[in-house]
């Protein structure tokens, strides 16, 4: 701007206004670097944590960054109406709504065998007449080791696999056990539980507290859990040996009929933690049988209609809103990213 | 789109008022933006509640702030200012009112591509304007980004370009969108 003296007022301070006009503009450069976690590499953000998965499992194109290994499900959900005076959610109305679901293992490899984790999941998508969906991701251990993301992401760390040995290091797994005494539960209830045969013979827990809403606005913390009608059985040494026998296992029992689970409600009282997933309520909660799900069908993941979805749990329909745990919203935050990342790259070619 | 009958040389009231509601609710939307898809605090959940209403708000306060910008035009820039600088300041008018008709369109688009569904509030939710597809999502949830990176480019350019105009050159270009209060 070579005209700038001759256009302005010679009693101005021109430079001091310049710095100050160049003061605004780099504040609010800098305030937004810093909103995006630009300017502070040590805070956790959501891209550190799949960026953890991908460092320890390596980058599977195309893949979720964490339960990598799954396959997608159809059916629907009949409920009895037994839940909609807690909860003004039309998943709770009497009748029947379509489900797209998942059922997986932890982990971020695709291919990697179904003994590797003694956890399965099942997510699920219910879609409403309305037009609201209700999505879930549950797991088949009723606690969750850990109870912040900073611990979540500390726990993916001490994962991180030795290259020497291409194996975690057992003395820094123990040192972050050692360091976090909330994951003892999670190991106990481990313990007490040994996997199930099939992934029809699990039960998957909601992982999170939440809470149901009636249609007067009356908060009921919730949390469920989807039962199977087919009865526990432990796993036989002849499916450990067969690295994918949960999906083969799923298929040939379809073929047979539909799978159904009795989805549980448990209802805390008040005092139960709700923020805290690795704390579990009293035995003696009251339950409530809210319907049965019904599996009808299983696809590979590859082209089934589980592969576009992102089961981020956050996504609710009125009558059911999220706790307060810590958790929640950072698997929101997170599931983003993987889905955003495996997008792109399926969008990019990678499958 | 300068109207040539037109008298004075200040926006009118209505356009001062959408001019600075939206600027506050864009500067917002980039803030919130950019940190829901970063924290993994509680405020994820806040900020992406907040971030679909407001950025459809901006959509339909863009439309009314077109309509009336085509009916109201704008004041005459003064004659002190070059050509070149002119033509600047007129192509990064386009670049903002194209961006601000972009990026909620982009953000819808990119969410009905992606399956979700678009919650305004409560059980109030707009319908998908494009299909489930996930190539499609990648692409505008890239495209949502690197606008929004460009959008936040040019208003810092904006609000530089306007003070200088209002502390340093002082030749009424700040004072056609200042507040009466705040005219210089």
């Amino acid at each position: 701007m070579t005209d700038l003296s001759s256009r302005t007022d010679p009693r101005l301070c021109v430079p001091c206004r310049l710095a100050a006009i160049g003061a605004v503009v780099a504040a609010l450069a800098g305030g937004f670097a810093y909103v995006a976690g630009w300017l502070t590499p040590h805070r956790l953000t959501t891209r550190a944590i799949i960026d953890q998965f991908q460092r320890n499992a390596g980058l599977h194109e195309g893949f979720r960054r964490n339960h990598a290994k799954g396959v997608c499900v159809d059916g629907y959900f009949e409920s009895r109406g037994a839940a909609a005076s807690l909860s003004s959610a039309g998943v709770f109305a009497a009748g029947r709504i379509p489900v797209t679901g998942r059922l997986a293992i932890p982990g971020s490899n695709p291919t990697a065998p179904d003994g590797s984790s003694p956890i399965r999941s099942m997510a699920l998508l219910f879609r409403q007449a309305d037009g609201q969906q209700w999505r879930t991701g549950m797991n088949s251990a009723q606690l969750f080791p850990v109870h912040t993301p900073e611990q979540f992401y500390q726990q993916l760390v001490a994962a991180q696999p030795d290259p020497a040995t291409g194996k975690p290091d057992p003395a820094r797994m123990k040192a972050f056990f050692a360091a976090n005494p909330e994951t003892q539960g999670f190991q106990a209830w481990l313990k007490d539980h040994p996997p199930s045969s099939s992934y029809a013979n699990g039960a998957y827990y909601s992982v999170n507290a939440f809470y149901l809403v009636d249609a007067s606005g009356h908060r009921q913390a919730v949390r469920w859990s989807m039962q199977p009608e087919t009865p526990y059985a432990p796993l036989t040494d002849a499916a450990k040996a067969d690295p994918s026998w949960l999906a083969d296992d799923l298929a040939h029992r379809l073929e047979a009929g539909p799978l159904r689970w009795r989805l549980v409600l448990t209802l805390g009282a008040p005092g139960d933690p709700t923020d805290d997933a690795t704390r579990t309520w009293p035995d003696d909660r009251r339950q409530l049988e809210a319907g049965t799900l019904v599996i009808e069908h299983a696809s590979a993941q590859s082209d089934g209609a589980c592969r576009d979805v992102n089961f981020d749990p956050t996504i609710l329909p009125t009558g059911i809103s999220p706790s307060g745990d810590p958790l929640l919203a950072a698997r929101s935050a997170a599931y983003a990213v993987s889905y955003q990342r495996r997008t792109r790259e399926v969008a990019l070619g990678a499958h | 789109m300068t109207s040539p009958h037109r008298q004075s040389n200040d926006f009118s009231g209505p356009q001062k008022l959408l001019h600075w509601t939206m600027a506050v609710l864009i500067l917002a939307m980039l803030f919130v933006g950019v940190g829901m898809v970063s924290t993994v605090s509680r405020a994820h959940e806040t900020l992406v509640d907040l971030h679909r209403p407001l950025g459809i708000a901006l959509l339909l306060l863009v439309i009314v702030r077109i309509a009336v910008r085509l009916r109201r035009g704008s004041p005459p820039l003064p004659d002190s200012m070059p050509p070149a600088q002119r033509t600047v300041a007129r192509l990064s008018h386009v670049v903002l009112y194209a961006l601000m008709v972009a990026m909620p369109l982009v953000g819808w688009g990119m969410l009905s591509a992606g399956g979700y569904p678009v919650t305004m509030a409560g059980a109030f939710h707009l319908p998908p304007i494009l299909p489930a597809d996930v190539r499609l999502f990648a692409l505008l949830r890239t495209l949502h980004a690197w606008l929004a990176f460009t959008l936040f480019g040019v208003v810092l350019m904006h609000l530089a370009a306007a003070l200088l105009h209002g502390l340093v050159l002082r030749d009424g270009v700040f004072g056609a969108m200042a507040p009466r209060r705040l005219r210089p």
